[in-house]
């Protein structure tokens, strides 16, 4: 298979096709070849990918919500769990709300990665992807720090010193899970990073474990993935930490 | 909404000409939701900070959530310039996890009835 047959531009041009945007809902579903039209393989998979993940994280919580709501037990408040002393007095939740900030302050600088990437800024987009893995890491770091504290303070997948024992698993897994996944994406930044900086899109280096050459959107397609390691946390942040 | 529009910018630095299927935006968008992603973090932040409690709780940190996460979808992923086959496919699925939650709510009222009853309120 050619390279350029992958191209979603060697597609047929779907946009000049007149119509509502239900009209071409109906085409591209009828059409019996691409259905994301104007969209290439490799942003279609990352989403699917993202779907099935959305599932798995849809499973978590969902398992933690039926643990919650059918224990006996009270709950361990995670205002009070999650508090750290600061200056003698203790604030709420305080370590959670820098983490939030850390990880959107991340989603901000990857979305201007993407930007300066199409616009062909190597140097601007590679450093703004550094920055944005040096945000994850500070964000993997802090959550390290929390995971200490709690399991100094008796926290375990079976046990806690304030109430429900299944406080302590459903913690685990849940930031467990999306831990993994900010390192892995701090991993994948790193690694396209350098070959932005590099300038592989430009000399059209072949990839090392692909042997296909890249383009610019390899910037977009991780800045979904980024994205979505954001987006989960927003709802882990409600769901677990605020409820 | 569903088309894939590609802004081009003033002033910018001699770039190849994007191809359409490129998702540009001007950089004061992103800026302009990276503010609003702040301001609604520290809003969902003070709900806990102030002590908020029963429903008006509940419906803050929601509301905030969703709409943290409407701007990150729409905004950042690009969601609200994807062409209708592509947004359907990835947000009606999730829709399903909806009912799964509905029916574990279900079952967790049940458990939590039956411990109630027959275990003396132990867990």
């Amino acid at each position: 298979m050619t390279e350029s047959s992958l191209h979603p531009a060697a597609a047929p041009p779907a946009e000049a096709r007149p119509g509502s945007g239900w009209r071409r809902f109906a085409a591209d579903w009828a059409s019996d070849q691409t259905s994301f039209k104007g969209v290439s393989w490799g942003k279609a998979m990352m989403w699917v990918f993202l779907l099935s993940d959305t599932f798995v994280f849809g499973c978590f919580l969902v398992a933690y919500m039926t643990a919650r709501m059918s224990t006996t037990v009270p709950w361990p408040n995670p205002s009070e769990v999650f508090a750290l002393e600061i200056g003698g007095s203790s604030v709420p939740l305080i370590l959670i709300a820098i983490m939030t900030f850390v990880l959107i302050s991340s989603s901000g600088t990857m979305a201007l990665a993407v930007h300066y990437g199409y616009l062909r800024d190597r140097r601007k987009a590679g450093r703004l992807m550094l920055v944005t893995a040096l945000f994850g890491a500070c964000f993997v770091g802090m959550q390290a720090f929390e995971w200490t504290k709690l399991i100094r303070e008796g926290v375990r997948p079976w046990t806690n010193p304030w109430g429900a024992p299944q406080f302590g698993s459903s913690f685990f897994m849940i930031t467990g899970f999306h831990g993994t996944h900010v390192t892995i994406g701090v991993i994948f930044l790193l690694v396209l990073a350098r070959k932005v900086l590099r300038g592989d899109y430009e000399t059209g280096r072949r990839g090392f474990f692909t042997s296909r050459r890249g383009r610019y959107e390899a910037i977009e397609i991780m800045g979904l993935y980024w994205h979505f390691v954001d987006l989960v946390w927003v709802f882990i942040f409600a769901f677990f930490y605020l409820w | 909404m569903a088309e894939t529009t590609a802004h081009a910018e003033v002033g910018a630095p001699a770039a190849p000409p994007l191809p359409a299927d490129t998702q540009h935006h001007p950089v004061k968008l992103y800026l302009a939701v990276w503010g609003w992603l702040f301001v609604l973090s520290a809003c969902s932040y003070l709900v806990d900070y102030i002590g908020l409690q029963g429903w008006l709780r509940w419906t803050l940190i929601v509301l905030f959530m969703l709409l943290k996460a409407g701007l990150i979808l729409a905004i950042f992923m690009h969601m609200a310039w994807e062409r209708l086959t592509l947004i359907y496919a990835i947000l009606l699925p999730p829709l399903l996890v909806m009912v799964f939650v509905g029916i574990m709510a279900l079952e967790a009222n049940y458990t939590l009835l039956t411990r109630v009853l027959y275990f003396g309120g132990g867990n």
